[in-house]
């Protein structure tokens, strides 16, 4: 049985404490919500995104410590990123995230360095809570699609 | 504990599970319940001995089967004191028994306007349909508040009853373990001419449940919380109401006759019964029935009394100001469900490391979101006791916090 330190690692349990890029952002800004129906969580995605960059990103909303720190941490990846390498980090994590082997990374994305989101490997062994990992990921998807239609 | 309580652990095989060498603490119970080994050894005799189809073929297994069959039938009804044993329906689930209300009696009887009251504490399942019925024929729906520790707020009850056709409330809180007043609130109903649906899927498995006493119209209650199998729910309605409603599935076993113009209806109970039903699932209730029944349903009330107070005190004496329980404090009027906030830590976390001591609780918003926004909190934790529990599985639950609360302290 995998411990809770595979699950809680130091640097998840920091994001989870003091987390990054707290708060919202004004229109035009895009705004995205996330639910987590098995456990109530929200997120709330703000993305500024301007000459072809995620200039700024907010995350506010709700949860445990996964879903908070994954946000965390999500944010301070993407920050600043083009908008295409932003899609190859989250290809990448989400590929982290999955239980089985999938092909659906690019060719590209071998490039990008996951830096601090690697200590959410440990999540994968407890499968209940990967949904927990991967709600502002999903929402931060919605809001790129709807900056960039 | 009394003795007797001590021993009927030994009923529950999965008690004696032991997860990474410790033993299982299993306070999830309002969630689903463990299934005694009466339940199991009915079901398995069925299928390894009797297993047949019922209500339409002659050989005598067929037989054996119906008998069997209908014999739950009759120890449910006995069992909840209806007056007639055909009043009771059996369902996929408490859910289905709920939505089978609002989808014959509603539609037959509810148009645009017409006022359906219900309380803040229902589960999704008494709250959805309505909505449903909202968006399909503009009824309106009004809600009895609560009160501050988690009772309903009957002040205005009369006000909220006016012009109401149904009052459709749960005799027992999921969340915050309330017992509400179900007598009172039926004959408060019917005063203002409305019709009385009891939820009872939390109180009928943790105390005397009797329709008649009660006054209810309608009582939905699930199999699975009560020792029973999963995959079966009771509906028990008056037979006036059942007989004058339509039906709802169309199909098999519900019907007097089909032509190529049109059908008619099976008398009760088979009228709601479409397509097979849960036969082995259906034995399984009747042999848990039987088995909370020798126990005694106000034993099992008193244990659970005990095991409330046991825990409550502990929570409150070992954690202090680090713990809010939400709902009443008066024992009276709650059972052995305790919905709470431990620190500023998310349910998910706490559950997480709970299950590191195998101390099974359930972290979430419990089916019952717009209680929950009025708690102010997206999710709680909740651990719920059943006949089983004992003082050393709240000293579990007690000992696997404090394992939580030092393993999330900054260091």
């Amino acid at each position: 049985m995998p411990g809770l330190e595979d699950l809680y690692r130091e640097i998840i349990l920091d994001h989870y404490r003091s987390p990054r890029n707290r708060g919202e952002l004004p229109p035009p800004a895009v705004r995205t919500e996330g639910h987590n129906p098995l456990c109530g969580d929200e997120i709330q995605v703000y993305l500024s995104v301007d000459s072809g960059l995620v200039s700024d990103v907010k995350i506010s909303g709700q949860g445990c410590s996964i879903s908070q720190s994954s946000a965390s941490m999500m944010s301070a990846a993407v920050k600043g990123k083009p908008i295409a390498e932003v899609r190859s980090i989250v290809r990448r994590f989400k590929s982290m995230m999955t239980l089985e082997e999938e092909e659906t990374a690019e060719a590209d994305d071998q490039n990008v360095k996951l830096g601090d989101l690697e200590a959410l490997q440990g999540v994968v062994k407890f499968p209940v809570r990967i949904k927990c990992a991967t709600l502002a990921w999903n929402t931060l998807l919605q809001g790129l699609d709807e900056a960039t239609a | 504990m009394s003795k007797d309580f001590a021993n009927l652990r030994q009923d529950f095989p999965v008690l004696s599970r032991v997860i990474n060498g410790k033993p299982l603490v299993y306070l999830d119970s309002a969630n689903t319940s463990q299934k005694p080994h009466v339940v199991i050894d009915a079901m398995t005799d069925f299928l390894e001995n009797g297993y047949a189809p019922i209500n339409r073929s002659a050989y005598q297994m067929a037989a054996e089967a119906t008998d069997l069959y209908e014999g739950a039938r009759t120890a449910v009804a006995k069992f909840i004191n209806a007056p007639n044993a055909n009043e009771v329906i059996f369902t996929k689930n408490a859910t289905e028994a709920l939505n089978l209300i609002v989808r014959t009696w509603g539609i037959a009887n509810l148009s645009h306007g017409d006022v359906v009251v219900l309380t803040h504490m229902e589960h999704h399942a008494n709250i959805v349909p309505w909505h449903m019925l909202v968006a399909e024929r503009g009824i309106v729906l009004r809600f009895i508040p609560l009160t501050s520790d988690g009772q309903l707020d009957l002040s205005n009850l009369d006000a909220l009853l006016t012009d109401a056709k149904v009052l459709s409330f749960t005799s027992m809180s999921n969340v915050l373990g309330t017992i509400n007043p179900s007598k009172f609130l039926c004959a408060a109903a019917h005063r203002a001419g409305a019709i009385a649906i009891v939820d009872g899927c939390q109180s009928v498995p943790h105390m005397a449940t009797d329709v008649q006493d009660m006054g209810a119209d309608f009582l939905a209650f699930s199999s699975h919380k009560m020792c029973g199998p999963s995959g079966l729910g009771v509906l028990w309605g008056r037979q006036q109401l059942l007989d004058a409603m339509p039906p709802f599935m169309g199909g098999g076993n519900m019907i007097a006759d089909v032509r190529l113009d049109g059908f008619t209806c099976a008398e009760l109970p088979a009228k709601y019964e479409a397509g097979t039903p849960p036969i082995t699932e259906a034995i399984g209730l009747g042999a848990a029935v039987a088995y909370l029944t020798k126990i005694g349903m106000h034993n099992i009330r008193a244990h659970e009394i005990d095991l409330a107070t046991y825990s409550m005190n502990q929570l409150t004496q070992r954690f202090g100001d680090d713990i809010v329980i939400h709902g009443p404090t008066n024992i009276e009027v709650r059972g052995a469900t305790h919905s709470f906030a431990f620190k500023d830590l998310h349910p998910h976390d706490v559950s997480q490391v709970l299950d590191q001591s195998n101390v099974c609780v359930r972290a979430g918003h419990h089916c019952a979101k717009p209680l929950m926004r009025l708690l102010g909190a997206n999710a709680t934790v909740r651990a719920s006791f059943y006949l089983y529990n004992n003082h050393q599985d709240a000293d579990a639950l007690c000992d696997a916090l404090e394992q939580a609360s030092e393993f999330f302290s900054p260091s």
